[in-house]
Formats: structure tokens, sequence, C-alpha cells
């Protein structure tokens, strides 16, 4: 599984990059995660509010901050 | 009540004299820290709860189909129930005009979006009243909705960054949420917003009720009172390059209009502190050249300058 935290640098990208991290070792699945920071990346998956979490090409959820228990609920 | 669980916690519990400066000024800072923090928690989690039926990406989709003037005013309703968040200016600004919002329609909805908001509305309505509350909606809509309808008019399409027009912008599906979603993402967005505004509010009204206790009374008539023409310009441009939102300026401003400053000056020096800034200035200078960036701040700062006069006028 990839995962991939959408965001340009602002304080919540790299708490959700954190949550990520601790999410997936809750689940205890193998995960690959990136931060994608370029705007054409960002908007290829046509999110516009940031922070976002994309697994595996998907969107799961945009603009808003998820707690690591909450991210670990959707892998 | 609350006004008597101030008092007894200044002149009781604490021992402070009635009537000192250190007292009042106690004394008003408990009362509005109190006041401000029910009135943020309740009716941002109420307009949270509509907020998450509007996402940016529908508010694209609703603008798309618009254009000129339907379409700036629109954009400048949207812009308050959208939630936007200056990092996410970028992503926001390609998304809309790559869908085809117009320039002009864009540009009202990013003037309105920072500037009225659920968290001026209640800041305005419990330290000046729901009548300032509502002029300020309404003269805020206004200069959003003219600002974007100049901009449309002056077709500044090739002032914006040429690899904005060649991005490649994808399709995000709008998932309905059930209603206990909405509760859900109304809680995550109250608790959020308020982590984030909190030391904003308690600075705001700290300064606020240090100026409401130590400040002589009429202070500030003589230089920002209405009889003074220049007060507004210089309010608006002291506002642009200083950083906040509606939750740290408005106890600020509120002290300061009891200390003699023209109520239009102030509603001036509020807009321009949340709608133009520094901060966001570097950030759109990724999508627009300098002179789109420059005409957007001088046209949206005149039209600021132009309300603050018009409210000394007849306020």
């Amino acid at each position: 599984m990839k995962l991939e935290v959408l965001g340009t640098g602002c304080a919540k990208c790299k708490t959700l990059l954190e949550n990520a991290k601790k999410a997936v070792e809750i689940s205890g699945k193998a995960a690959e995660i990136v931060k994608v920071e370029d705007i054409p990346s960002i908007m290829k998956y046509g999110v516009m509010s940031t922070p976002a979490l994309v697994k595996d090409g998907k969107v799961l959820f945009s603009g808003k901050l998820a707690t690591a228990e909450e991210i670990a609920g959707m892998l | 009540m609350l006004k008597q669980f101030a008092d007894y916690v200044t002149f009781s519990l604490i021992g402070l004299k009635p009537g000192s400066h250190g007292g009042e000024a106690l004394d008003f800072f408990i009362y509005d820290t109190i006041k401000i923090f029910l009135l943020l928690t309740t009716i941002i989690f109420v307009v949270a709860i509509i907020r998450s039926s509007f996402p940016p990406e529908r508010t694209k989709r609703i603008l798309s189909h618009n254009r000129e003037y339907v379409g700036n005013v629109m954009a400048a309703l949207l812009g308050i129930v959208t939630p936007f968040c200056s990092c996410s200016a970028v992503p926001l600004f390609i998304g809309f005009v790559e869908s085809g919002v117009p320039l002009g329609v864009t540009f009202s909805f990013l003037v309105s979006s920072p500037m009225v908001n659920e968290v001026a509305l209640i800041m305005l309505w419990g330290m000046f009243g729901w009548k300032i509350a509502l002029i300020y909606i309404g003269t805020g809509l206004l200069v959003a909705i003219v600002s974007g309808i100049v901009i449309g008019r002056l077709k500044m399409e090739k002032y914006v960054q040429d690899y904005v027009w060649e991005m490649q912008v994808g399709q995000q599906e709008i998932e309905e949420l059930t209603f206990r979603d909405k509760l859900v993402y109304a809680r995550g967005y109250t608790r959020d917003l308020l982590k984030k505004i909190w030391p904003y509010v308690v600075i705001g009204v700290g300064l606020g009720a240090f100026i409401h206790g130590y400040v002589p009374q009429d202070f500030l008539a003589k230089w920002a009172g209405r009889d003074n023409p220049f007060a507004v310009p210089i309010a608006v441009a002291l506002g642009v390059p200083l950083y906040s939102n509606a939750a740290g300026v408005i106890p600020i401003v509120s002290a300061l209009t009891q200390k003699g400053m023209a109520i239009g000056t102030v509603l001036a020096f509020m807009m321009a502190v949340t709608a133009l800034s520094l901060p966001e200035a570097i950030i759109l200078s990724n999508v627009l050249k300098r002179r789109l960036l420059l005409t957007f701040f001088g046209i949206v700062a005149t039209a600021i300058v132009f309300v603050g006069y018009l409210f000394n006028i007849i306020l």
C-alpha cells in the first residue's frame, strides 16, 4: 500500500504526516509513506484544500486533519 | 451573570479595588474571555455543520456555471461558508480558474473568504453589538463583489503565472455526508479552529483589557477620530502588513473605539488586517504575476478605505 500526504508545508500537513506514520504502526500493515509538496502533483488529484491523504491513488480525505486512530481505521 | 462572576473573581477573590486601573482591566479581561469563548464554541459548531455541505470542490462546481456579476455575488456569499486557510490558497486558486471560474469571480471568493466569516461575526456581535456585525458582513461582501468585478473587467488573465493554465487538474468526487458524519466533522472543525485561534483571542482580549484600563479616555479621538481625514488610509496602510485573524483584532479595535477611534476607521482597519496580508501576498505570488498581485491589493485596499469613509460619515 502506498500512502501520500499532500500539503504545501503548513503546520497541519506536518502533523498529518506524523499521524499517518503512527496509523501505519497501529494497523501493522506494510505501507510506503511519501510527502507530496509540489503543486502539480497535488492538483492531479483534484485536491483544493490541504492537507489531504491519498491511498493507492485514491483521495481518502482533504482539507482536514485526522488522528492516527482515524487514519488506521481507513487503511 | 458572567459580569457578576467576573466582578466576584476580580474584586472579592483577588481583592482589587473597583475603579482601579488593574481592577478594571482584569474584570474586563475575565468577562470578555469567557463570553467570547462561549459564543465561539457554540456558533463555530453550528456553522461547521453548514460548512460540511460546502467543501471547496462543490463551491468550485457551483461557481464554474456562473459568469460575471451573479458569479461575483455567489462567490462572495460562498466565501462565508467555504472553509478557507491561506495555506491552501494556491491549490484553491488553481482549482477554480482551471475549472472555468472567471478570474474576477475567483477574486471575489479570495477576498470574502478570509474577511467575512463566522468568527468575525461572533466577535463583532459580542463586542460591538449585532448592528455593527451585520454592517461588517454586508460591506465586507460588497468589497469582495466590487473588487472581483473590477479585476474581472481589467482582463488580467495574462498576469496569472503561465504554468497555472497548463496544469492538469483531476476531479475529486464529493462524498455525501450523513448527519452523523457532519456532527463528527463539526466537532473536529470546532476543536481545530479553537486550538488555532485561542492564543489570538487571549492576547487580543488581554491587550484590549490593558487599553481599556490604562489608556486615558479620548486618547485617540484627536488622531483617529472622524475629523481626521487621513485616519482611514493610515489605518488601512497599517493593517495590510499585519497578519492576524478576526479573533485577535476585534478585541483590540473594540478597546480603541472606546478611546475615541471612529467606527469607520475601526472597520477599515479590521478589514485590511483580515483580507490583505503579507504572508498571503507571498503565497499568492506563486500563482499571480506581480502586476496582478499589486492590482489586487490596490483595488481591495481602495474599496476598504471607501467603506471606512462611508461609515465615518453615516454612523
